[in-house]
This record gives structure tokens, sequence and C-alpha cells, in this order.
């Protein structure tokens, strides 16, 4: 357990159910589902034709200039960083004391394959000079960096569908390292192309639900067939606890620790032992017990494996204290952001400690006899007074676990 | 038939409107792309592509380095 605080001083997001943090909780509260047809000519002969498209399209938000030139990885990044940004108060922390830990799953794979499309069209020269800073990994973290002039350094941690997840426990690791004072931390996705579709679907990971969108997530439930891809990015402002104080800034929440494990089992599959192993490596780093915790955002991504593997893992983390600890998969309502998943969902578990209220798991009609948690369904759930703790599960494809904890201020 | 400095000023003032946002009316012959015009190397690459389809006119990569003001593109497309 470090003996350095870290507390998270700002929150922003753009997802499939708000353009901001504000309207995606409360769409999260309601069990709104972002999930809508695909109705583009592309889309037609794919076996998943729904997607949870971002609520507001960034060039309802950004200048055209500046659109241009960022892939829509990084446009989300910059939206969701601007208002983590101003959520925090615009702090005056020195360039050289501010860190950026931004990810992204995939990158800019838009980027990568629209530019391919022109390079086989047109040639070479009608390639866009922009497109390696478009198409980096590195590139939405580097967007962010810019804007906020940070000089600490910025980061790009991938590991998949936990690379948001990762990338906020790199950031409360600058801040403890004594690297930074603040960090803009967080994760985007933009991957909604057809090839991506066909990729994930050729794999049987996405859900065929197509004639019944907003009922296609449903983690947890008897009958799930499969994630539905989502696009956004979630940014926190994460800050030394001391230097949050000695500006007066408001504080969302402790970031109280991380936790890592890979499984060494299998390249896709998940098994329950390294969820586990990850959570009760969180709770060491955050000097927590199994019985503080009392809420969990769960990574459930409604694959008919992951999710009761997920639960086994939580249990047996948990042990007897996973009786009182409630359960939700926001995932239901955002489909899966990827890169951008675990810092949206973050975002939920900080809200919920805060507001004292959990969000319901959409779509849990006839919940899995596998399921061996209590899941919160039908109306958000609320949470006990006093210092609990919450934690956010992210799983990644290659067997990457990220838990994060969170703890009430 | 050449273009005359007029037709080429006006097509140079979109391009750059559409690829760096400066308003077409600040585009004018003695401002320099870099100083004036604050546009970036890579946007300098984007320009001289979009003014080869525009005015049929190749930019040779040796050439465009040289091109510091908007005369100076006036003056290579009316050659």
């Amino acid at each position: 357990m470090s003996s350095v605080k870290v507390v998270v001083t700002g929150l922003g997001a753009t997802t499939p159910l708000g353009g901001d943090a504000a309207s995606t909780w409360s769409a999260m509260l309601a069990g709104r589902s972002g999930v809508r047809a695909l109705t583009e000519d592309w889309a037609a002969d794919l076996p998943a034709r729904i997607a949870a498209k971002a609520a507001v399209d960034p060039s309802e938000v950004l200048e055209r200039v500046q659109m241009r030139r960022m892939d829509r990885t990084q446009q989300f990044a910059l939206i969701a960083a601007r208002e983590a940004w101003a959520a925090a108060g615009s702090p005056e922390v020195e360039p050289e004391r501010l860190g950026v830990a931004v990810s992204s799953g995939i990158g800019g794979i838009n980027t990568t394959l629209n530019q391919y499309d022109i390079f086989k069209e047109k040639g070479w020269r009608r390639v866009s000079p922009f497109t390696v800073p478009m198409l980096m990994p590195n590139g939405p973290a580097a967007t962010v960096e810019l804007e906020f002039k940070a000089r600490a350094g910025a980061h790009t941690t991938v590991s998949a569908c936990s690379s948001g997840s990762e990338a906020i426990g790199y950031g409360i690791d600058m801040i403890r390292s004594g690297r930074a004072d603040v960090v803009i931390a967080g994760g985007t996705e933009a991957a909604l192309h057809p090839l991506n579709l066909a990729a994930f679907a050729s794999m049987r990971a996405l859900s065929t639900r197509n004639d019944e969108p907003e009922r296609a997530s449903r983690p947890f439930d008897k009958n799930r067939d499969g994630f539905v891809m989502g696009e956004g990015a979630g940014i926190v402002i994460l800050e030394r606890a001391e230097y949050a104080a000695a500006r007066g800034a408001t504080v969302y929440a402790v970031a109280a620790g991380v936790g890592y494990s890979s499984d060494a089992f299998d390249l896709v599959a998940p098994d329950p032992n390294g969820g586990a192993a990850a959570a009760r490596h969180a709770l060491a780093d955050a000097g927590l017990e199994p019985s503080d915790i009392r809420h969990v955002n769960a990574h459930a991504t409604s694959t008919p494996t992951g999710d009761i593997s997920e639960t086994e893992g939580i249990r047996m983390a948990l042990g007897d204290a996973a009786d009182d600890v409630a359960v939700t998969a926001t995932k239901s309502m955002t489909g899966h952001l990827l890169g951008g998943a675990g810092a949206v969902e973050s975002i939920a578990a900080i809200l919920a400690l805060r507001d004292g209220k959990v969000p319901p798991t959409a779509n849990l009609d006839d919940i899995d006899d596998g399921v061996v948690v209590d899941v919160v369904r039908g109306e958000p759930r609320v949470l006990p007074e006093g210092r609990i703790a919450a934690l956010n599960n992210s799983f990644g494809f290659g067997g990457h676990n990220v838990v994060l904890a969170f703890s009430r201020a | 038939m050449a273009m005359s400095e007029q037709e080429i000023l006006s097509g140079l003032g979109e391009i750059v409107n559409e690829i760096a946002g400066v308003p077409a009316d600040e585009v004018t012959p003695e401002k320099s792309f870099v100083d004036d015009l604050d546009i970036d190397s890579l946007s300098m690459v984007e320009i001289a592509v979009a003014a080869q389809d525009k005015f049929g006119v190749e930019i040779p990569d040796d050439q465009l380095k040289n091109l510091k003001t908007v005369k100076d593109v006036i003056n290579f497309i009316q050659a």
C-alpha cells in the first residue's frame, strides 16, 4: 500500500448514452440502452447489424479543421478530457508536474483502413500526411498532452479491453512514484468499421439480436448471445490528495488502488482465477478488506462464457463478503467500448459511490443459473452510507486483468 | 489557357480554408504560409496536393520548400 493518496477530481465522458458524464450517468440510472440498428449499406450483409454509436458526434462539438487532423479516437478523448479538466476546475499545475495516460484498445484503425482505401484507389500522393499521427495507438494520449501542455510524460497502456482501466492504474502510479501531481487518464475507442464488425463476428463474439437492438446487450441473462460494439471515451483527472486539498478541489472519490494479473491460460477464453487474483491485488494495493467493497462494476460484456466466469472470480476474491456486494454491468446500456470501457465504467463506479446508487443491469430478464453474485436489476440499488469502496473489473483478450479500487472521499 | 493571378488566389484561398481553417480573405499574396497563416509542414503537403488537383500543376517536393509565400505559389503555378 502506497503512502501517497490519489484522488479523482474531474470526470468527462462521451458515450452512446450521452455527450458528457452527467447525461451518461443519468441514462445508466434510468436503465436506458444506447444500442441501435446499423442502417448503413455496408452493414447489410453482416451477421451483427447493431452497434452503440456515440450519442453526440464529435462534429457537433469540435471545429472542422481540428476534426480532420484527428482520428475519431482522438476526437472522443479530447472532448472527454476537456470536460474532465473543466470539472476539476482547470488546475493551474506546472506542465512538468502534469502527466497523461490515455489508451485505446485498437488505436486509429478507421484512419488506417480509410487511408488504405485511398492508397489503393488514388496512389500514395493522396494519402493524408496526417495518417501516421492519426493511426498511432498513442495518438489520443498525444492529442491530450498537446491540448493541456503536459510535460511529465504521456503514456498509452495497451491491453485490449482493459486498456482504459490500465491507463488509470498507470496514472495512479505516476502520482505515487512522484512523477506528477495531476494526471489526465482514461481510454477511448472508435472502431465501428465494417472490418472490425466482421472480425469480431468471425470470432462469433457479437450479438446477432438484430431485430431488438436495445435488448441485445444483456450481461448475465440466460439468453445473451455476445457483445455489442460501442464507441466513445472516458477521462478522469487524478490528483495527489494533498495537492488537490491545497487548491480546494472537489473530490469525487479516492483512487485507492489497482491490481493486475495475466491468465496465462488462453488467448481469448477467460479464467476466473485471473480476475480473482487481480481483485486481491487491488484490495492489497488499496489497503482494503473484502468487507469494504459494496459494489463491483463488472466487465461483463454479454458473452456466454465471460460473464459467468467473472462472477466466480468475484466470489473467489471476496469470499462471503461477496453476498453484500451490488454487482452491475453497465455494458448492458453502453455496449462494449473496448479500450474506452474501463474508463467509462470507472466513472460509473465513482458516481455510484458519490450518489450512493448502483445502476441496474438492463435486459436482465432471466438470470443465468451460473451467476454466483447479486446483480442489480430493475431499479437502481441504494448503497450504504459510510466509507465504502467499489471495484471496477476490466479484462482483455490476451488474458489481461485490471481491477481498480475506488473508495468514498 | 493560363489562369489569372486573381483566379489562382481565389482557388488557393478555398484550399487553405478547407485544410487549415484560415479565412479565405486572409490568403493574400504577401502572406507567408508558416509565419503569417500559421500553417504547419504537414498541412503544406496537403495544400500542395490539393493545388495540384485544382490547377493541374505538380509541385515537386524539392520545390515545395522554396514556396514561402502565397505569391510564390501563384508564380509557380503561372510559370
